[in-house]
C-alpha cells in the first residue's frame, strides 16, 4: 500500500512566500528612493488590497457578505478627529485606539445584524453604517457635515518622517492582510469559517459554534476596517461623514473582490492591480471607469464564478496561497 | 397636541409613498426570495424616464405613467430573464452582487447623461395644494393621492395573486419551482413575469416620486433602504405589512424630523433597528425564512 500523504503547500506556495518577503523588503526600502507621488499611489493601493483581503475573507470564505464595511472606516477616521485633533492624544496611538473603538462598537452590531442572514445581512450593515454617517454629520464639535480639516494633528512632524510612515504602515497592512488571511484560513477557525460558509447546519453538527466563529471574523473585520479607516485619514487630513462612511468604499472593495476572484487570496492582488490601472486610463473620462468596472463584475459573476484568478487557478492548478488540504499519493521511498 | 397629530399625519402619508416604493421590493422577494440592490436606482430612473416623456411630449406627469409603467415593466423582464435567472436561486451571491453592479451602472449613467443637477416633474399646483383639517393641521393633496394609489395597487396585486391563473402560479413558483415544472409552467418565465410586475410598481413609484420631491442621479440608495426598511418592518411577504412597515418608517422619520431636521432619517434607521431587536419577524409576517 503506498504511503499517503496531506499536502497543504505546493512549489508556487513557496514561491508566494519568498515573493512576500521580497514586497516587504522592497516596501521598506521605497521611501528612500521613490518619489513623492509614487509613494502616495501605493499607499492608496495597499490598503485598498488590505481592505479587499478582509472583505475577501468575510465573504468568499465566511459567507458574510456586507455593504457597510465603511462604518468602521468612519469610526476608525473619526477615532482621529476626537482623540488627537480634539483631545491632542498621538495620531498614530490614536490608530491602534480607532481599531479598538471599531470592534467594540462591531460585537453588539453582530448581535443586531445576525438576525439578518443572506441579502438581508448586507442591506442590514449598509443601514447601520448610515446611521454611523448621520451621528457623525450631526455632531458639529467633530466638524458636522460638512467635514474637518486635522492637519494640526501631524503638525511638528518632519514631512519625510511623515510619508515614510504612512507607506511604512500601509505597506504592513496590505502585505499583512496577504499574510494573515492565509495563515488564519490555514488554522482550526479558518477550517472552521470555510465549513460554515458551505453549511451552517453541518458545521453545528461538527461542534463548530456558528455565531461564535462569525462574531469572531466580523470583530476582528471591523477592527481591521477601523486601523485602516484611521491610515487613510491621517494620510487625507481631511474628513467629512460623506467621504468617510461612503458607500463607494464598499463599491470599490466588492467590484474589486469580484472581478479579481472571490475565495482566492489571489484574487483580491489582481483585482485591486487591475482597478488602479483602469482607474489611471480611465480617470480623464469622469463616472465612465465605475459604469466599465461594474460592467466587468456583472460579466465575471455571470462568466467566472470564481473571477479572473478563480478561472487561472482552474486552468493551471496555481496556487501562491493555497488554503486547502490535498491528499497526495506518496511514493514508497 | 396639534403638533402630534400633524406629525403623525405627515409620517403616514410620507409612509404611503415608502409604501409604494417598496411593493417591488416586496414582491420580488416574497416570489423569488431575491434583494434587488439596484431597486432604488430604478425607481430613479423611471422618474427621469418620466422627465424625458414630460418634455418630449409635454404631457401632464401623471399621463407618463402610461409610458413609463410599461417600459420598467419590459425592463424587469429583461433584467430577470438576461442576468438573475442565470444566478442559481439556492446561492445568493450572484444575484446580490450583480444587482450591486446594475445600481453603480445606472448611478454613474444617470449622471453621465443627465448631471448632478437636481430635477423635479412639474405637476402645476398639484403637489402644492392641502387640504386644511382644522386649526394648524393640514394634509397636501398629492401625498393623500399617493398614499391611496398605494393602497389601491396593493389591493389589487392581493387580488391578482389570489384570483388569476397567473397569480396562482406566481404563488405557486414561490413554494416550490421544481413542482411549477411538472404543471408545464416554465420557472424562468413565470420569475421574469413576475419582476415585471414588480417593476410596473416601480415605474409608479418612480413617478410619483418625481412628482413628490426633488431628485438626482445619487438618490437611489437611500430609496432602497428605506424600501427594505418598510419590507422587513410590515413582515416579509406580506403586502399589507409592508404598507403598515413604511407608515412606521414615515411616522418615526416625521418624529425625528419635528425634533431636528437633521435627525428625521436617524430616526428611522433607527426604529427599524429596534423592531429587528425586539420583533425580528416583523409586524404581519407571511414568509419563514428570512
Amino acid at each position: 500500500m503506498p504511503d499517503v500523504g496531506i499536502e497543504t503547500s505546493t512549489r508556487a506556495s513557496r514561491g508566494g512566500a519568498v515573493g512576500l518577503l521580497a514586497l516587504a523588503v522592497l516596501a521598506t526600502s521605497m521611501p528612500w528612493w521613490a518619489g513623492s507621488g509614487l509613494l502616495r499611489t501605493g499607499v492608496e493601493l495597499l490598503y485598498t488590497l488590505a481592505l479587499a483581503q478582509i472583505w475577501n475573507l468575510m465573504a468568499g470564505y465566511g459567507g458574510l457578505i456586507s455593504f457597510g464595511q465603511q462604518a468602521f472606516i468612519g469610526i476608525g477616521g473619526y477615532a482621529l478627529v476626537l482623540f488627537a485633533y480634539r483631545l491632542g492624544a498621538d495620531p498614530y496611538l490614536t490608530l491602534a485606539i480607532g481599531a479598538a473603538l471599531a470592534g467594540l462598537f462591531a460585537w453588539p452590531m453582530s448581535r443586531l445584524l445576525f438576525r439578518l442572514h443572506g441579502a438581508y445581512f448586507a442591506v442590514g450593515t449598509w443601514i447601520v453604517a448610515e446611521c454611523w454617517r448621520l451621528v457623525f454629520a450631526n455632531w458639529s464639535w467633530l466638524g458636522g457635515g460638512s467635514g474637518i480639516s486635522i492637519t494640526a494633528t501631524v503638525r511638528g512632524i518632519e514631512p519625510w518622517w511623515r510619508e515614510a510612515l504612512a507607506f511604512w504602515l500601509a505597506a504592513a497592512l496590505g502585505l499583512g492582510s496577504i499574510a494573515g488571511v492565509y495563515l488564519l484560513l490555514r488554522s482550526r477557525l479558518g477550517l472552521a469559517l470555510m465549513a460554515l460558509r458551505d453549511s451552517e447546519p453541518a458545521s453545528e453538527s461538527v461542534g463548530i459554534s456558528v455565531t461564535r466563529v462569525k462574531t469572531w471574523i466580523y470583530v476582528a473585520a471591523a477592527a481591521a476596517f477601523g486601523l485602516v479607516g484611521g491610515l487613510i485619514f491621517l494620510t487625507k487630513l481631511r474628513i467629512s461623514p460623506d467621504s468617510a462612511v461612503s458607500i463607494n468604499w464598499s463599491v470599490t472593495i466588492v467590484f474589486i473582490v469580484v472581478i479579481g476572484g472571490i475565495g482566492t487570496i489571489e484574487g483580491p492582488i489582481v483585482g485591486v492591480l487591475l482597478f488602479f490601472l483602469l482607474r489611471e486610463y480611465l480617470a480623464d473620462y469622469g463616472a465612465i471607469y465605475m459604469i466599465v468596472f461594474g460592467l466587468l463584475a456583472i460579466v465575471v459573476m455571470l462568466t467566472l464564478k470564481g473571477g479572473i484568478w478563480g478561472e487561472v487557478q482552474r486552468r493551471f492548478d496555481l496556487r501562491f496561497f493555497p488554503v486547502q488540504r490535498r491528499v497526495r499519493l506518496a511514493p514508497r521511498a | 397636541m396639534i403638533n402630534l397629530v400633524d406629525t403623525l399625519l405627515q409620517g403616514s402619508l410620507l409612509g404611503g409613498r415608502y409604501a409604494l416604493m417598496a411593493l417591488g421590493l416586496s414582491l420580488a422577494f416574497g416570489i423569488m426570495r431575491l434583494v434587488n440592490i439596484a431597486h432604488g436606482d430604478f425607481i430613479v430612473l423611471a422618474a427621469y424616464l418620466a422627465l424625458v416623456t414630460v418634455q418630449a411630449l409635454g404631457l401632464h406627469p401623471l399621463a407618463a405613467l402610461l409610458i413609463v409603467v410599461p417600459i420598467l415593466a419590459l425592463l424587469g423582464y429583461a433584467v430577470q430573464r438576461g442576468l438573475l435567472n442565470r444566478a442559481v436561486a439556492r446561492d445568493i451571491m450572484p444575484a446580490l452582487l450583480i444587482t450591486f453592479g446594475l445600481s453603480v451602472i445606472i448611478q454613474n449613467g444617470l449622471l453621465e447623461v443627465f448631471s448632478a443637477d437636481s430635477r423635479r416633474l412639474q405637476a402645476g399646483n398639484l403637489s402644492s395644494i392641502g387640504l386644511s383639517l382644522g386649526e394648524g393641521v393640514s394634509i397636501g393633496w398629492f401625498p393623500l393621492m399617493t398614499l391611496l394609489i398605494a393602497a389601491l395597487v396593493i389591493a389589487g396585486l392581493e387580488q391578482f395573486l389570489r384570483r388569476t391563473r397567473l397569480g396562482r402560479a406566481f404563488r405557486a413558483v414561490s413554494d416550490d419551482p421544481e413542482i411549477v415544472q411538472l404543471m408545464g409552467y416554465d420557472p424562468h418565465h413565470i420569475y421574469a413575469l413576475a419582476m415585471a410586475v414588480a417593476f410596473a410598481t416601480v415605474g409608479i413609484a418612480g413617478v410619483l416620486f418625481g412628482i413628490g420631491t426633488i431628485f438626482d442621479p445619487a438618490l437611489g440608495p437611500p430609496q432602497l433602504l428605506f424600501a427594505f426598511e418598510a419590507v422587513i418592518i410590515g413582515g416579509l411577504g406580506s403586502l399589507w405589512g409592508t404598507l403598515a412597515g413604511a407608515m412606521v418608517l414615515g411616522v418615526a422619520q416625521a418624529i425625528g424630523f419635528r425634533v431636528d431636521p437633521g435627525w428625521g432619517i436617524l430616526f428611522g434607521h433607527v426604529a427599524f433597528l429596534v423592531i429587528l431587536a425586539v420583533r425580528p419577524q416583523g409586524l404581519f409576517p407571511r414568509t419563514r425564512d428570512a
